[in-house]
């Protein structure tokens, strides 16, 4: 008889998950940060290189990928700090750290000091995971760090080279530089982060939505947060220039054209938002479910969601 | 030629790198939020049993290696091959003596066995995890002596020797754990 109508984590774990969702929109309640809740399905997706959109059937309609877009329609109107805890979804990704469907909280603060949006993000997880020290490296040094090619000044031939030796075997079929370092990020360089550490500064071309340093415009505004080891949150001093983020997408169309992959259109809703006036602002999203992980000292996602897409 | 794309693989998966058969220990996928996913796998050469790692992006293609896992009944050996029968077909396959290497000592004629093919041809033999073989030599134990401890040497029909209690006789039947290579029971014919 088949036993995967189950959930897979413990029913205790299902209970504390339901006091971190309440204990977290207290939070945001005690800084009067407002939760707004957005479609899940919208007419458009996104372009982003390596992020695949699922699409409902009947309408077209892609499910969102992360509630950014709307968000910043919401903040662009003028609706103010906000916070989302909601679904989104990423084809493909599946694996101990990875469920195609999976539990976002992401929220802006108006303003755009970063600095003070990773002093939050480092008391909402201290109120869930408990205190311990945080330090902060930027991306580059972290590679320094392991005896790396500095990424920003690095030629493309030497961040390869680093990759194949670092693996000690033929490299993948079609690495690029970004991929490159993407390989030499999550399987060289974040295991060897600090428990509790936050990656700073990186290189313009992994900008996505953040603006460029205004001071070194060879990184971007954007950070990520890692506990132990696994990847927790990324945050933006968001870009506000609306024909700065048109140009972004369109290279990264002309990107999925060059590989053969299918090319979704640009969200015009949100470039127009962005053109009507995006304030100021830092967000963040977080990956609840990998955050509940490291609550539980649980090693693989399945410990703690009910239903894993295998079960789903 | 078959293919497997990387969200195909799991554990056991065959796969031909570099012109050699593979068989996936581990697959992780790992992906940074915004960035390029891989899948790291650990893979185990099918025929030297060493264990690589090797790197894929996420939906790269891999080539499969055509092994098949199959049931077969073993029929005797000439020294130089081991040749065993497909129960069905009854295709015959010869298993040269390094492919068969110390598992032939667990070999009984009649037996059924897992010969993995590569290309068709045996690439490993499994014996069943129970074989029931006959005792041809061993030093005569204490008469009487069925209970108290003790272990002496038994050389069995098809050469292996394994540890036994001192009861037991030249002639008897005994049941044989093949995967730790010890002595279960007596087993009636």
């Amino acid at each position: 008889m088949t036993e995967d109508w189950r959930p897979a984590a413990q029913i205790a774990v299902l209970h504390r998950r339901a006091e971190t969702l309440a204990d977290i929109r207290q939070f945001f309640i005690d800084r009067g940060v407002r939760e707004v809740d957005t479609p899940l399905l919208a007419a458009a997706g996104v372009t982003d290189r390596h992020i695949e959109g699922l699409r409902e059937q009947a309408t077209g309609r892609w499910l969102q990928t992360s509630p950014e877009y709307a968000m910043k329609r919401l903040l662009a109107a003028g609706f103010g700090d906000c916070y989302q805890i909601t679904r989104a979804f990423r084809a493909g990704e599946q694996g101990r750290r990875h469920n195609p469907e999976f539990s976002i909280l992401e929220w802006y603060r108006t303003g755009s000091d970063g600095s003070a949006l990773r002093d939050e993000i480092v008391e909402l997880v201290e109120a869930v995971l408990g205190p311990a020290p945080v330090e902060t490296r930027s991306y580059a040094e972290a590679f320094r760090r392991q005896g790396l090619p500095d990424p920003l000044d690095a030629t493309d031939d030497e961040i390869l080279g680093a990759a194949t030796q670092w693996l000690s075997g033929p490299r993948p079929i079609g690495l690029d530089r970004e991929a490159g370092l993407d390989l030499l990020l999550s399987t060289c360089v974040v295991p060897d982060l600090p428990s509790r550490c936050f990656l700073v500064d990186y290189p313009a071309s992994q900008a996505v939505l953040a603006r460029l340093n205004p001071t070194d415009p060879r990184v971007a505004d954007r950070f990520e947060l890692f506990c132990s080891g696994v990847e927790i949150a990324n945050g933006f001093v968001e870009l506000t220039d609306a024909h700065a983020l048109r140009a972004r997408f369109a290279e990264d169309q002309a990107w999925r054209r060059r590989q053969g992959r299918p090319v979704p259109a640009m969200d015009e809703r949100l470039l127009a938002a962005m053109e009507a006036g995006l304030p100021a602002c830092a967000g963040v999203a977080m990956g609840l479910d990998r955050l509940i992980m490291l609550r539980e000292g649980a090693d693989s996602l399945e410990a703690v969601l009910a239903f894993p897409w295998n079960r789903a | 030629m078959a293919t497997y794309t990387t969200n195909q693989f799991k554990s056991g998966l065959k796969l031909l790198l570099d012109g050699e058969p593979y068989s996936i220990v581990e697959n992780e996928f790992v992906k940074p939020g915004k960035g390029q996913a891989f899948n790291r796998v650990k893979v185990r050469n099918l025929k030297t049993g060493k264990v690589i790692d090797r790197t894929f992006k996420s939906g790269e293609s891999v080539e499969a290696a055509d092994v098949m896992e199959t049931e077969m009944q073993y029929l005797y050996n000439d020294g130089e091959f081991y040749y065993f029968m497909a129960p069905e077909t009854f295709e015959q396959h010869a298993a040269p003596l390094e492919v068969v290497g110390d598992t032939g000592k667990w070999l009984k004629e009649q037996d059924i066995c897992n010969v993995t093919l590569y290309n068709g041809e045996p690439l490993s033999v499994e014996p069943p995890p129970h074989v029931t073989l006959t005792v041809t030599q061993t030093d005569p134990g204490l008469k009487g002596d069925t209970s108290s401890g003790g272990n002496k040497p038994a050389t069995l029909e098809t050469g292996a020797v394994v540890q036994v209690p001192l009861f037991i006789q030249e002639g008897e039947l005994l049941k044989v754990d093949t995967r730790t290579g010890e002595y279960v029971s007596r087993a009636k014919d």
